[in-house]
């Protein structure tokens, strides 16, 4: 009984699943697939908070495969709020694009659950399943526009370059389970940190971060990113670029400070170099980009170089920082892509950086938000995007790291250029052509995040407890 | 009597709200009524901007000048982990802030007219700016002063894009770019502080006053000071990162110029005074030479910059440099007359360059150019005019009488005790200002009116008396009757010196001299 307690977040989801397949006979024609939208939105918010209502409870559940924590609590809570807010993003889109299928909805509740597992994982297999539950609902729903080219090509893309980390992973895995004699994390932690570190768990060890840099789009396991999140439906784009991110940056945490943990010296050269090269390819490979979700694919591979800044400190703090940055990164990554929802002319989506110029005259709110949304990825303060940087950095600056810090500030800048011109764009340039009037639940997103980023952190009596709430997740791995 | 009140976060906060209530007004009402707020904006802006104008009077009449310590102090907790707000105000900061309080009026009035499209815009990004050079000058904590530091640059950016001149995109870019550059390396300057409090005390701390305690080895200080200097050399700006100020001036709309070169330029100095100093003072003492050279070369080398102009804005910006040489130069000497000459000059040059932008504003509101050899023999036409320019160019050469010449004198007394070498060459930085402020001034006022294009210029407006009429006051009030700056500055510097050499391991290079 108390595993179902703990595993209720899960369950939930599971039985979801069933429950929509069984109703889509039923229920038919129009509606379908709004009916199963709603039920899922409901129910993803449910599984966000349901945690909290039953009083975070703790503990290891399916014979330790599966550890509910403060941090888990955390992680499914940002999960699955951004993955609601995804798909009421779809909603109007594929109304439009005539792509309207309820299946959308099933494929996002396995992506969550499988997410919902990536951040609970105590066990190398728990971990693989969650992984591929998740990546396999994520391949279709790139190609979920199967008519075009552009939307097949990306989930093509995705699906081989994904295989072929998935089987880096399951490599690495097989080493630290050859070397180890253990597949809990437990065993694996207490295996290393008595009988030492040696060649074969750090061969494991690299091959399964070279896996798992791949799903957060870290350099140089970046390929992929630019041509799928342009391929993808935009809808699909802004959900790839938030929750997947944040759970896969999860799992990462919860491997590295649980069974590796003794590897530190290990594994702290590897994301600091992740984290390097990741802020360089995506500032400068952003330079040249005319396509607004290019921008952001290689923004976000920046934005996970910064975010691996922190881990790489390999302190309670540095999680936590780490955390805030990703969920602050999740808020702006939401918003943006409502706004670039919002771009829609009479003949359909367009998505060029040129298309926003005089923005700021033909369409005054947009351009605000999404002025705050680049000023915050920039990380100017007062934004909140500049919070995510300095809790990111201290910690790794208090490590010692300062040169990789100087390194990130430096990204930064050049980042900045290209943020800049989407600025430029929306203000200094005339008004090329009006986009047709947004739906509102897209407004209400955008509109959101960006008061969220503008205002969030001016406000102690949100910031002082989201911190407490941070920090017994980030102890929680320690 | 208002001690007790939140004065400085109502400086703070005011200008937020008009900002705020003239962008909700303006999304409110319907098109139609959208023209009218275009038309009240500027007189909304204005009212708010004198009522921050009157509480920073009031700021500083309640001041106590004797106090050498923080006033007006608020706290209150913010982000937790020993990052808090915190503000207040010595005897440096506050004559920053009624400086700003009263330009930033002054250049709402100048702009009703000049500027033609997007007024309400301009008036909201204008208010946001002045609430946040406010903010830097009233914070305490390092990250609060650090956001307002930084933020400056949205509404900067803005300015200058939206309402720039011809090449306004490319001097948006470079401005913004330039000082990111520098802030950030500040940030990782920052951070660095904000862990090695957490070492040292106990608990990490970013409050201003407690990291003068900090024990920082004198290898990490010379790196730390390095961090900050990139900074504050950009803002301020120093040869040879000054490149961006000229073409940020040139571009920037005539309120836009004065606002950079009255305030922000002056964050430099502030925060070598803030913090260099207090923090770092044996990296100071040990790079204080090099500040010295780049100080002179700045003076001689852009005042001769300068000469070769043709655009009279490029040339007051290269003169700016060449002012903003002797406020880094006397904040370096670490003597009294040198620091208080340094923010002497930093409050006279806010308002002279500021009234010299203002007054090629006047003629570029006339004939749309700012091309030295268009003009000529303009004191037919526009007497007052140039009795008015006549005042400001003396005041930029530093003619006694005026401020500028106080606060120049008071640096080169305080550089001529630490090395007489140092003052000769800012003396012939003084004379070459002459030679280009003279030749501007002739150029343009006298000579033959030769252009036919010139015969339709009218003298000043109701308006621009007002604007040029009132910083004529402060600025000959300043420089017969100094005492009004120093005596308020005086407790605060004095005490500045007497912690700085406490804290020096090096001798300073004054001893002895």
């Amino acid at each position: 009984m108390e595993a179902v307690s703990l595993m209720a977040p899960e369950l939930l989801l599971a039985a979801q699943t069933l429950i929509v397949v069984v109703m889509s006979l039923f229920v038919k024609g129009e509606k379908q697939a709004d009916v199963m939208r709603w039920i899922a939105i409901a129910v993803l918010v449910a599984f966000a908070l349901i945690g909290f209502v039953l009083g975070r409870p703790q503990g290891t559940a399916f014979n330790g495969l599966l550890k509910v924590d403060d941090f888990g609590h955390y992680a499914k809570l940002i999960i699955g709020l951004t993955a609601a807010l995804a798909l009421v993003f779809t909603k109007s889109y594929f109304k439009a694009e005539k792509l309207d299928r309820f299946e959308f909805s099933v494929l996002m509740i396995y992506a969550v659950l499988g997410m919902s597992i990536m951040v609970s994982a105590n066990n190398l297999l728990a971990l693989y399943i969650g992984l591929e539950l998740q990546a396999l609902a994520l391949y279709i729903m790139a190609a979920f526009n199967r008519d075009s080219l552009r939307s097949s090509e990306a989930g093509l893309k995705y699906f081989v370059l994904g295989a072929l980390s998935s089987g880096l992973l399951l490599y690495g895995t097989s080493m630290i389970y050859g070397f180890t004699g253990h597949l809990d994390f437990a065993g694996i932690a207490s295996v290393i940190e008595t009988g030492g570190v040696n060649g074969g768990l750090v061969a494991g060890m690299v091959f399964m971060m070279c896996g798992l840099a791949f799903k957060i789009s870290a350099a140089p396991f970046h390929m992929w990113t630019p041509d799928v999140y342009e391929g993808s439906p935009t809808p699909i784009t802004g959900f790839f670029a938030s929750a997947p991110k944040f759970a896969a940056m999860a799992l990462i945490a919860r491997l590295l400070f649980g069974p590796l943990e003794g590897m530190f010296d290990q594994w702290q050269q590897i994301v600091a170099a992740l984290a390097l090269v990741s802020m360089y390819v995506g500032a400068i490979g952003a330079l040249s980009q005319r396509n607004i979700k290019r921008l952001m694919a290689y923004s976000s591979i920046a934005n996970m170089g910064y975010a691996l800044v922190p881990l790489a400190a390999g302190t309670v703090f540095g999680l936590k920082g780490m955390l805030i940055f990703m969920t602050i990164y999740v808020i702006s990554s939401i918003g943006i892509f409502a706004a670039i929802l919002q771009m829609r002319i009479r003949n359909g989506m367009v998505e060029q950086i040129s298309d926003l110029s005089g923005l700021s005259q033909t369409n005054r709110p947009m351009a605000l938000v999404l002025t705050v949304f680049f000023f915050s990825l920039m990380g100017i303060p007062p934004l909140l995007g500049f919070f995510g940087k300095l809790f990111a950095f201290w910690p790794a600056v208090e490590a010692g790291l300062w040169w990789l810090v100087v390194a990130a500030l430096v990204a930064s800048v050049i980042g900045a250029f290209y943020y800049l011109r989407v600025i430029k764009t929306m203000w200094f340039d005339e008004p090329a052509q009006d986009f047709v009037e947004s739906p509102r639940s897209l407004r209400w997103i955008t509109t959101g995040s960006a008061l969220t980023l503008l205002l969030l952190f001016a406000l102690p009596f949100i910031s002082i407890p989201a911190q407490s709430l941070l920090d017994s997740a980030a102890a929680a791995l320690f | 009597m208002f001690s007790n009140l939140p004065i400085l976060p109502a400086l703070v906060v005011i200008p937020l709200i008009g900002a705020l209530f003239l962008a909700f007004v303006s999304r409110l009402t319907r098109a139609d009524g959208r023209e009218q707020t275009e038309r009240n904006a500027p007189r909304t802006a204005l009212l708010v901007s004198l009522i921050v104008l009157l509480l920073s009077v009031v700021l500083v009449i309640d001041f106590d000048p004797t106090n050498p310590g923080f006033q007006f102090v608020d706290e209150a907790p913010w982000l937790g982990n020993g990052i808090d707000f915190r503000m207040g105000v010595d005897g440096i900061s506050v004559l920053f802030i009624v400086l700003t309080a009263f330009l930033t009026p002054l250049c709402i009035l100048a702009s009703e007219t000049s500027i033609k499209k997007r007024k309400a815009d301009y008036m909201i990004a204008f208010l946001l700016l002045e609430s946040l050079m406010i903010g830097v000058f009233c914070s305490l904590d390092l990250i609060l002063f650090y956001i307002f530091f930084e933020a400056v640059l949205i509404p900067m950016f803005i300015i200058i894009g939206v309402w720039g001149g011809a090449n306004r995109v490319y001097a948006s870019y470079k401005f913004f770019l330039y000082t990111l550059l520098g802030s950030v390396l500040m940030l990782a300057a920052i951070l660095w502080l904000y862990a090695q409090s957490g070492t040292q005390f106990g608990d990490p701390t970013t409050d201003m006053r407690a990291l003068k305690d900090l024990d920082i080895p004198g290898g990490v200080q010379t790196w730390l000071w390095l961090a900050f200097f990139a900074s504050f050399a950009v803002k301020m700006p120093m040869w040879p990162v000054h490149t961006w100020l000229p073409d940020a001036h040139v571009q920037a709309p005539t309120a836009g110029s004065v606002i950079l070169a009255g305030i922000l330029l002056k964050l430099g100095g502030y925060g070598f005074l803030r913090f260099s100093l207090p923090y770092f003072p044996d990296a100071s003492v040990q790079f204080a030479p090099m500040i010295f050279t780049l100080s002179v070369i700045a003076i001689i080398y852009t005042s001769l910059v300068a000469y070769r102009q043709t655009d009279m804005k490029k040339l007051i910006a290269y003169s700016s440099v060449a002012h903003m040489g002797f406020v880094t130069m006397g904040i370096f000497t670490f003597n009294l007359q040198g620091i208080q000459g340094g923010v002497f000059q930093m409050i006279s040059h806010g308002l002279v360059s500021g009234a010299l932008f203002f007054c090629v504003g006047v003629i570029y509101d006339r004939m749309h150019t700012r091309d030295i050899a268009f003009y000529g023999g303009l004191v037919k036409r526009m007497p007052i005019f140039a009795a008015f320019f006549l005042l400001f160019t003396m005041a930029n050469v530093g003619l006694p009488g005026t401020s500028g010449f106080i606060g120049e004198i008071l640096t080169m007394i305080g550089a001529y005790q630490v090395s007489p070498w140092i003052a000769a060459g800012a003396a012939l930085g003084m004379i070459l200002s002459a030679m280009y402020a003279l030749h501007l001034y002739r150029e343009t006022i006298f000579g033959e009116q030769v252009n036919e294009k010139l015969d339709v210029i009218t003298d000043v407006t109701a308006r621009e008396w007002l604007i040029l009429g009132s910083l004529a006051f402060f600025t000959i009030l300043l420089g017969v009757y100094p005492a009004l700056v120093t005596d308020l500055t005086e407790a605060s510097v004095a005490q500045l010196i007497a912690d700085f050499q406490a804290d020096t391991v090096v001798p300073a290079l004054a001893e002895g001299n």
